[in-house]
C-alpha cells in the first residue's frame, strides 16, 4: 500500500537519501541470493565437470538375475575421490515424501478439528501451542530421536518385526523390514521429520481455514449440511489452491532440515533397498562431511548444495505462487 | 439404512479421526517436550554457566557456548534490523509496488524458507575460505553473518506486513503537516508500528537461537572460552549437536541441558512477541 501521488509532500533532502537507504537494503537481499546461487555454482563446478551427468545417474555391471533397478551406482567414497549424488537425493525425496505422508493428514486434521469443531475457550490455547511447537529448534527434535525415538523403536517395533518377516525371508514383507536394527533408518527419520514439520503445517493450515469468511460456511450450514460435509465440500474446495501451496511449504521444509534428520537416517552412502535401511539426505551429508573434506570431495558437497537449492527453489515457488492470493 | 442416519454417522467419524489426529500429535509433541524436560533438568546445575565446554570425564559447563550463542545472535539481530525494517519499509512505502517491488518481494520469501545449512555453506566460501574477503579462517563473525541471512528475511516480512497495517489516515496526517516522507515514516509510522516491529525481530532471533546447521561450518566451535568474534567461536546449538553425537553420557547429558536451555529461550522469546503483539494483530 503506498501513499497516493497526490499528496507527495514538500521536498526534503533527506528524502532521497532515506529512499537510496532502504532501497539498498532491498537490494542487498537480491545480491544475498544471487550470490548464494553464484557461490554453490562456482564452488560445486569442479565437481559438475569432473564427472558430468555421471553425479547424478551412475549404472554398474550387474550381476546376472539380478534386478537392473539395483544397479545403479552410488558411489561416495573421498579415498578414491568418487562422488555421486544419486543415493543423497534418493534420500532426500523419500524421506520428505514418507514425512509429507504422515503428516498432512494430521496437519489437516488439526486445522479442521481447531476451526470448525473446538470449542472457542480451548481452541484460543491449542492454537498458540501448536504455533509455539512450530517454533521449537529442530535440532531438539533430532536429539529426542536419536536418544529416546531410534532406541524404542528398534525395541519395540523394529526387531519384532524382523523376526517376524524371518518365516519367509524372500517375501515382500521381509524386503521392506530389512536393515540393522538400531532405529537410524529411512523410516525413524521420516516420522521425525513429520512430527517436526507438523506443527508448521498444521498452524498455517488453520490459518488459510480461518480466511474462508464465515458467510461460506454458514450458508452451507444452513441448507442442512453436516459439519463433515461443509468442510469436505466446500471449506476444502474454497482453499483448494493455498492448501497445496501449504503442502509444498511443508514439503520445502522437509527437503532442506539438517538436524533432526542428520541425527538418525544412519548416513550411509548406498542405494536404500528396505524402508528400515540407513540412507542419507542431501543436507545431512553436507552437515556430516563438509567440515572435514577438502578439494573435490568438498566440491562434490557444494554441488550436492546446488542440488538442493534447485529443488527446494522449485518446490518454493510454485508454493508462493500457489498462494499469491494469500500470504504466509 | 436411511440416508440421514449415514449422513449422521459419516459425520461423527470424521469428527473422532479429526480428534484423534489432534490428539496424535499432540501426544508426541508433548513426549518431546517431557523428555526435553526431564533429561534437561538433570544437568542443570550452576556450573553450567560457570564452567567451560569439558573433555569427556571432567565437569564442566556450557558457560563459552551461551556467551558464544548470545554475542553472535546479537550482532546477526542488529544487521538483520538494520538491513530487514529498512528493506521491509522500502517494500511498504516505497517501491512494493514497481517490478522490482514484487522481484525483492518474492525473492526475500524465497530466502526466508532456503534451507538453513545452503546458507551455511554460501558463508562458507565467502567469508571462511575461497573469496577475496575470505577471512582464512572459522570466525563468531562468519556465524553471526549466516544467522544474519536467516532473521533478514523474517524482519523484512514482519516489518512489510506491519506497515502495510497501518492506516493511510497516518500518513495523511504527516504530510499535512508538511513533515517529508522520512520524517513522516521515522515519527509517525515507525512509532506507531513499534511494537510490531519488535515482535519481527524477537520471531526473528527466536528463529536463530537454535539454529545448527548454518554454524557447522562458519563459527565451527571452540572448546574455549572467546568473547572475540575474530576467533572460532562456540554456540549452544552447536556444542549440543557435538555432546550428542558422543557415546558419553556425561556429554550427553550437558546437550541435554543445552536443549532445555535453548528451547526455553525460544519459547520464553516467542512468547513475549506474541504478548507485544496481542491487540496489535501482527499479521501471525
Amino acid at each position: 500500500m503506498s501513499v497516493e501521488t497526490k499528496f507527495k509532500p514538500r521536498f526534503d533532502p533527506t528524502d532521497p537519501i532515506f529512499r537510496w537507504v532502504s532501497f539498498g537494503a532491498a537490494t542487498t537481499l537480491l545480491v544475498v541470493l544471487a550470490s548464494l546461487i553464484g557461490t554453490l555454482i562456482v564452488g560445486g563446478w569442479p565437481a559438475l565437470s569432473e564427472y558430468g551427468f555421471g553425479f547424478f545417474l551412475k549404472f554398474k555391471e550387474c550381476p546376472v538375475g539380478n534386478n537392473s533397478w539395483f544397479c545403479i551406482d552410488t558411489p561416495w567414497n573421498p579415498v578414491t575421490d568418487v562422488y555421486s549424488a544419486t543415493a543423497p537425493i534418493l534420500g532426500t525425496i523419500i524421506t520428505s515424501a514418507l514425512a509429507l505422508l504422515f503428516a498432512l493428514p494430521i496437519a489437516i486434521g488439526i486445522a479442521v478439528f481447531l476451526t470448525q469443531f473446538c470449542p472457542r475457550q480451548i481452541a484460543q490455547p491449542l492454537s498458540t501451542a501448536v504455533e509455539l511447537l512450530a517454533g521449537i529448534p529442530s535440532i531438539v527434535y533430532g536429539m529426542w530421536g536419536l536418544f529416546v525415538f531410534a532406541p524404542w523403536f528398534a525395541k519395540t517395533i523394529q526387531t519384532p518385526l524382523i523376526i517376524a518377516a524371518s518365516q519367509d525371508p524372500t517375501s515382500w514383507f521381509a524386503k521392506m523390514v530389512a536393515g540393522i536394527p538400531n532405529g537410524a533408518n529411512l523410516f525413524t527419520a521420516s516420522l521425525v521429520l513429520a512430527i517436526m514439520i507438523l506443527p508448521y503445517m498444521a498452524a498455517v493450515f488453520r490459518e488459510l481455514f480461518r480466511s474462508i469468511p464465515p458467510q461460506v460456511r454458514e450458508a452451507a450450514f444452513g441448507v442442512g449440511a453436516t459439519p463433515f460435509e461443509v468442510t469436505t465440500s466446500v471449506i476444502i474446495p474454497y482453499v483448494q489452491k493455498g492448501m497445496i501451496g501449504v503442502v509444498m511449504l511443508g514439503l520445502g521444509r522437509a527437503l532442506g532440515e539438517t538436524m533432526a534428520v542428520t541425527f538418525i537416517i544412519g548416513n550411509s552412502h548406498k542405494f536404500p533397498k528396505s524402508l528400515f535401511d540407513s540412507s542419507s539426505t542431501l543436507a545431512s551429508t553436507i552437515a556430516n562431511e563438509f567440515a572435514e573434506a577438502a578439494d573435490l570431495h568438498r566440491s562434490a558437497l557444494i554441488a550436492l548444495g546446488l542440488v538442493l537449492f534447485l529443488i527446494t527453489f522449485t518446490v518454493l515457488a510454485i508454493a508462493r505462487w500457489l498462494l499469491s492470493s494469500q500470504r504466509y | 439404512m436411511d440416508r440421514a442416519l449415514r449422513r449422521k454417522i459419516a459425520n461423527y467419524v470424521f469428527i473422532g479421526l479429526c480428534i484423534f489426529g489432534t490428539v496424535i500429535a499432540l501426544g508426541a509433541l508433548a513426549l518431546i517436550l517431557w523428555s526435553l524436560f526431564s533429561q534437561g533438568i538433570g544437568g542443570m546445575n550452576p556450573l553450567i554457566f560457570t564452567m567451560d565446554t569439558p573433555a569427556a570425564g571432567s565437569p564442566g559447563g556450557l558457560r563459552n557456548a551461551i556467551v558464544g550463542s548470545i554475542l553472535m545472535c546479537g550482532v546477526a539481530m542488529i544487521i538483520a534490523l538494520f538491513i530487514g525494517v529498512l528493506a521491509g519499509t522500502w517494500l511498504a512505502e516505497i517501491g512494493g509496488d514497481t517490478p522490482y517491488g514484487h522481484v525483492v518481494r518474492f525473492l526475500n520469501d524465497v530466502l526466508l524458507s532456503a534451507p538453513s545449512i545452503l546458507i551455511g555453506l554460501f558463508v562458507y566460501q565467502v567469508l571462511v575460505s575461497g573469496s577475496p574477503i575470505a577471512l582464512g579462517h572459522f570466525s563468531g563473525w562468519a556465524g553471526a553473518v549466516a544467522l544474519a541471512i536467516l532473521a533478514t528475511p523474517i524482519v523484512t516480512r514482519t516489518t512489510e506486513d506491519i506497515l502495510n497495517l497501518q492506516p493511510n489516515a497516518l500518513r495523511e496526517a504527516g504530510m499535512a503537516l508538511g513533515a517529508s516522507q522520512f520524517t513522516t515514516i521515522r515519527q509517525i509510522i515507525w512509532k506507531a508500528a513499534g511494537a510490531g516491529l519488535l515482535t519481527g525481530g524477537l520471531l526473528g532471533f527466536a528463529r536463530i537461537s537454535g539454529e545448527t546447521a548454518p554454524l557447522l561450518f562458519t563459527a565451527l566451535g571452540n572448546q574455549f572460552f572467546t568473547a572475540n568474534l575474530g576467533e572460532a567461536m562456540e554456540s549452544l546449538p552447536h556444542a549440543m549437536y557435538n555432546f550428542a553425537l558422543t557415546p558419553y553420557e556425561d556429554l550427553n547429558k550437558l546437550a541435554w541441558a543445552g536443549a532445555l536451555l535453548v528451547a526455553a529461550a525460544v519459547l520464553g522469546v516467542n512468547i513475549l512477541g506474541r504478548w507485544l503483539a496481542r491487540d496489535k494483530n501482527a499479521g501471525h
